[in-house]
């Protein structure tokens, strides 16, 4: 059968970024495998950023109706292309793009860094994979094939004791997970007899027999969701690998892939697992996310306060957001008025946190690059050393915590009211109170930035790490671009947001 | 446009300053700022409105075609870019141009490391202050209440005294905690409109309160949430004021920051807590605040009173300054409370005043801070006999803050003391208006026991520094001041016209809402 009647009219056009990146891996591993030695890391860098940007802009281009209609199912009920899978694509390769630029500087000494640019490529359209994924079976492939790159970037490092643990407790508890949630899987197809969402939702709107084989099955999917996006409390795993890791794959793992990981996630339960069928069955997945979120923002919030390592703070910052996007899916009512607000407020968090974050990150990755040092006080005077960089991780900090200097405030609001409107007024207050005690901690590092004394008489920056610089500084200038430019984005969530719960 | 205008002019010449090498930022700057210093005077010179903007959409004024811009969907409600001024708005934008130009040129002299860095905090400082007293959508309004704080507290961590690590931290934390709380309190009321308004913007939710269409929420009753959101909002903006017992900030904030900002912070931002209270509390929710006129007047008198007392304390000249703001704020509060023209106009005349008033006392002290180098009362005496101009602006900025005739803040006083005497929503108001007139005997105490210590009697300094002659710079400023309060004095129709025009239909709705005066 031809791939034309196989995918559907335009499959290659819907897939475009995927298709890109794919290729611009693969011809990479190509000429890596006929010239292992004499890699031009200008090349292959020329090349990785050329396929980001390119999947970039054709999710930038379908987003805005330049290819063909949206909201359509590819090879066979398989693979869904709408508003939300391009909204995450969009994430996903901003970030991966951000990563890229990163990159060529802190690979400059490192080997290999072909193998680097291709692995990223490859679970970067992994991600992508998992925000088309329209059944269950295509999910656990998308989700393998954006994971197991992940295990060996986050490893990258071998000489770093660090990173090669990191990824070690990555690989075990990721692969451990992998297998609690592909038997979640085979329980929900034991209970429905599918693996399509949409015909898993319909089984169970009907009834199903085995009420308890099912909700067993949606408790393993939770928990291996729990794991991906490093939830409270499955996320030991996630402070050690974030730490490890080169601190521009932390940004892409803890940024990118969490963001594919709740696209799954809000896809499954809304589609899947209808609200009101669920509860009728007994199985109110709701609350389960609701205690998931309030633990995940308290303790990740608590953990990061209490961190020495700017890095690992970052790390335990970005547990911590994840429970703010949790109350996407805990906020959710059954019949609720305000579903579609939560669901978007949720999605414009993972937008908005993408850049953020990964800019926190980068310029962690800058302060490695210059060897500044781990804990807070290495950092401090950097302000006056590294003006712009500074400048723009502060920025980046406040709309971290909230304050409307970017685009962090508008999503946090989002998330905030749409779970007041929804009659959720604690997970407000909770994640309120959370995001104030989250302004002391990234307080500590703007604070060491600016305000401290260097304690050895300040740093040498030697280098021009022009691709960190201009990273860390887009990422910044989105940010702040979204304060005010924050619209479209947030129409865009919310047509996703609707065609999910709506 | 002109309001967008002085935004980006202010915002892009910011930027241009972080860009500029250190020895040019200062003047630089000073020459940015004239911007929207002669800006917001044309804006004072042609003004012709008359009302208020949160009664009658008339009443806006200098709005401009961007005003109704989308910036942003959010389900059934739209963020927009609102922005006009009215009679009491419009008085503050010119306060903060004025301030905010003589706070640079005053920093000429004591700011000397980090200087582009600095001046372009001042200029975003200065950009939010204008949006916030300009701003009317709800959240365009609180982007910018919170861009001031970001400023400010780089302002003084960065550049402030061996204390400013903790002062700093202090004030943000302060300041955010509020700032949620009162975030949350106008939560309540949107929620409580939900289905009747289309927009954030301030003067259609007040409205929509006023035509009775607040709804209650969850297990609140709508006058339980309107009392609910009244007490949220003003436990926020409370801390800004700040009143007594949220003011321990305060005297750390000025105390720790550089005198620039100091006279900024005073003359200012303490005025955003006080427009926001006018703005939201006390037009929105009027009966709410009329209901509970004993309990705000009484925190209103105790604010006078005991900032007072803290001030009488003190031996450094900076702290007492920054203690007699609690206690001059106070007096905004028991202007507004009493809900009559002459207090609520009073108040907003108030809040002018003791601007100029407390940014010339705080100049002034950083002029003989940079002679001297210390501020400690016994540290020195006699100061009038080496320092004759600056130690006699200081006196005359003295008496203004103890009311004396044809300077700003004998009119500001008399006018909130006639308005809340006369108050018949507030029961006893002569009793909480003679307190509060006490309170003016405390400030001649310790202004005039300060005075003598440390300007009077036979020369004295026991610092290591010789005392040379301030440089032009620094005194101009305190001069242009000085003019102005004195203006203010013998004139204040030039102000209070507009401002009395703009509260009259705050009177009004508090007296049919309230069933007050």
């Amino acid at each position: 059968m031809a791939l034309d009647t196989l995918g559907g009219e335009d499959w290659f056009l819907h897939l475009a970024p995927a298709l890109v990146m794919i290729a611009t891996a693969l011809a990479l591993f190509g000429v890596d495998a006929l010239d292992p030695d004499s890699t031009n890391h200008r090349a292959v860098f020329g090349v990785t950023l050329a396929g980001t940007l390119a999947a970039l802009g054709s999710a930038i281009a379908l987003l805005f109706g330049m290819g063909p209609e949206l909201g359509t199912t590819l090879f066979s009920d398989q693979l869904v292309a709408d508003e939300a899978s391009l909204l995450f694509t969009l994430i996903v390769t901003s970030v991966t793009s951000l990563v890229v630029l990163g990159s060529y500087d802190y690979l400059e000494d490192l080997p290999d860094k072909g193998e680097f640019y291709s692995l990223l490529l490859l679970a970067a359209t992994g991600m992508v994979l998992m925000a088309h994924a329209n059944s269950l079976a295509t999910v656990f492939v998308a989700l393998e094939l954006a994971s197991l790159p992940s295990y060996a970037l986050v490893s990258f490092l071998t000489d770093n004791r660090g990173s090669v643990e990191g990824g070690l407790k990555y690989f075990l508890i990721g692969a451990l997970s992998s297998a609690v949630f592909v038997y979640g899987i085979s329980l929900v197809y034991a209970a429905t007899g599918s693996l399509l969402l949409s015909d898993v939702g319909t089984a169970v709107t009907e009834g199903v027999d085995q009420t308890g084989v099912l909700g067993l099955g949606v408790l393993l999917m939770v928990a291996g969701f729990g794991f991906k996006i490093a939830s409270v409390p499955f996320h030991f795993w996630a402070p050690d690998a974030y730490e490890g890791a080169p601190a521009p794959i932390s940004g892409f793992v803890s940024s990118a892939s969490k963001a594919a990981g709740f696209l799954i996630a809000f896809r499954v339960f809304t589609t899947a697992f209808p609200l009101g069928a669920m509860q009728d069955a007994g199985i109110d997945w709701v609350f389960v996310f609701g205690v998931l979120a309030v633990l995940t923002m308290l303790l990740g919030n608590l953990a990061a306060a209490t961190q020495d390592e700017v890095k690992r703070m970052l790390a335990y910052s970005s547990i911590a957001h994840a429970g703010y996007v949790l109350i996407a899916l805990a906020a959710l009512k059954s019949g609720g008025a305000h579903n579609d607000w939560v669901l978007a407020g949720g999605m414009l968090h993972l937008f908005v946190y993408g850049f953020m974050n990964t800019g926190a990150f980068l310029f962690v990755a800058l302060a490695e690059h210059w060897d500044v040092g781990r804990k807070f006080e290495d950092y401090a005077g950097l302000g006056e050393e590294a003006p712009v960089a500074s400048a723009a991780v502060t920025v980046l900090l406040f709309s971290l915590a909230g304050l409307p200097v970017g685009g962090g405030f508008w999503s946090k609001f989002m998330l905030f009211g749409g779970a007041i409107q929804n009659g959720f007024w604690w997970f407000a207050a909770i994640g309120l109170a959370a995001s104030a005690l989250s302004l002391f901690y990234y307080w500590r590092l703007i604070r060491a930035l600016w305000i401290d004394e260097p304690t050895d008489g300040g740093h040498e920056l030697d280098g021009t790490p022009t691709g960190l610089y201009v990273a860390v500084l887009v990422a910044a200038l989105v940010t702040v671009g979204l304060l005010v430019g924050v619209g479209p984005v947030a129409e865009v969530a919310f047509d996703a947001a609707g065609n999910l719960v709506g | 446009m002109i309001i967008e205008a002085l935004l980006a002019v202010t915002l892009l010449g910011g930027i241009a300053v972080l860009l500029a090498p250190d020895r040019l930022a200062g003047k630089l700057a000073f020459g940015i700022s004239l911007g929207p210093l002669l800006g917001s005077l044309w804006m004072f010179w042609q003004f012709d409105g008359s009302g208020n903007l949160m009664f009658d959409s008339a009443a806006k004024s200098f709005e401009s075609s961007l005003s109704g811009t989308t910036l942003l969907s959010m389900g059934p409600w739209d963020v927009q870019w609102l922005a006009a001024v009215d009679g009491i708005s419009l008085p503050l934008v010119v306060l903060s141009t004025i301030l905010t130009t003589l706070a640079i040129v005053s920093a000429w002299t004591p700011i000397d490391e980090r200087q582009s860095q600095f001046y372009a905090l001042v200029l975003f400082m200065e950009a939010a202050l204008i949006g916030v007293f300009t701003a009317l959508d709800f959240f365009v309004w609180f982007v910018f209440w919170e861009g001031v704080l970001v400023p400010m507290v780089l302002l003084i961590g960065v550049w402030g005294g061996p204390r400013r690590k903790y002062a700093a931290i202090k004030f943000l934390v302060y300041t955010n905690v509020a700032s949620a709380v009162l975030f949350v309190g106008f939560l309540g009321l949107l929620a409580g409109l939900d289905g009747t308004i289309t927009s954030f913007a301030l003067p259609e939710i007040s409205q929509a309160i006023h035509a009775g269409e607040l709804q209650g929420v969850g297990p609140f009753s709508p006058e339980e949430l309107a009392t609910v959101s009244f007490f949220a909002m003003f436990a926020g903006f409370a801390v800004k004021v700040p009143i007594v017992p949220v003011h321990t900030w305060l005297p750390d904030a000025h105390v720790e920051a550089p005198t620039p900002v100091s006279v900024l912070l005073a003359g200012v931002l303490l005025k955003m807590g006080t427009y926001a209270l006018l703005r939201f509390n006390f037009t929105m929710l009027p009966e709410v605040a009329m209901a509970n006129a004993e309990l705000i007047a009484a925190i209103a008198v105790i604010s006078i009173l005991y900032g007072a007392m803290l001030a009488l304390a003190q031996r450094d000249l900076k702290r007492i300054v920054a203690y007699s703001s609690v206690s001059s704020m106070g007096y905004v509060i028991l202007g507004l409370v009493a809900f009559t023209v002459y207090g609520v106009g009073g108040a907003t005349f108030q809040m002018l005043s003791h601007g100029l008033i407390s940014g010339l006392l705080f100049m002034t002290v950083g002029v003989i801070y940079n002679t001297t180098h210390t501020r400690m009362v016994g540290d020195m005496s006699g100061l009038a006999d080496r320092m004759p101009v600056a130690s006699w602006v200081f006196v005359a900025g003295a008496f203004g803050y103890m009311g004396l005739p044809l300077m700003s803040g004998f009119a500001a006083e008399l006018f909130v003391f006639i308005g809340a005497f006369g108050a018949e929503g507030l029961q006893y108001s002569p009793i909480f208006t003679a307190l509060g007139m006490f309170g003016i005997v405390i400030v001649a105490g310790y202004l005039l026991s300060a005075m003598q210590k440390s300007l009077f009697g036979p020369f004295r300094l026991e610092t290591d520094y010789e005392i040379g002659r301030a440089p032009f710079h620094d005194v101009a400023p305190l001069f242009v001041l000085l003019g102005l309060i004195v203006l203010l004095g013998v004139a204040p129709d030039v102000v209070f016209d507009m401002v009395e025009s703009a509260t009259q239909p705050i009177v009004d709705a508090a007296a049919e809402n309230g069933g007050g005066a």
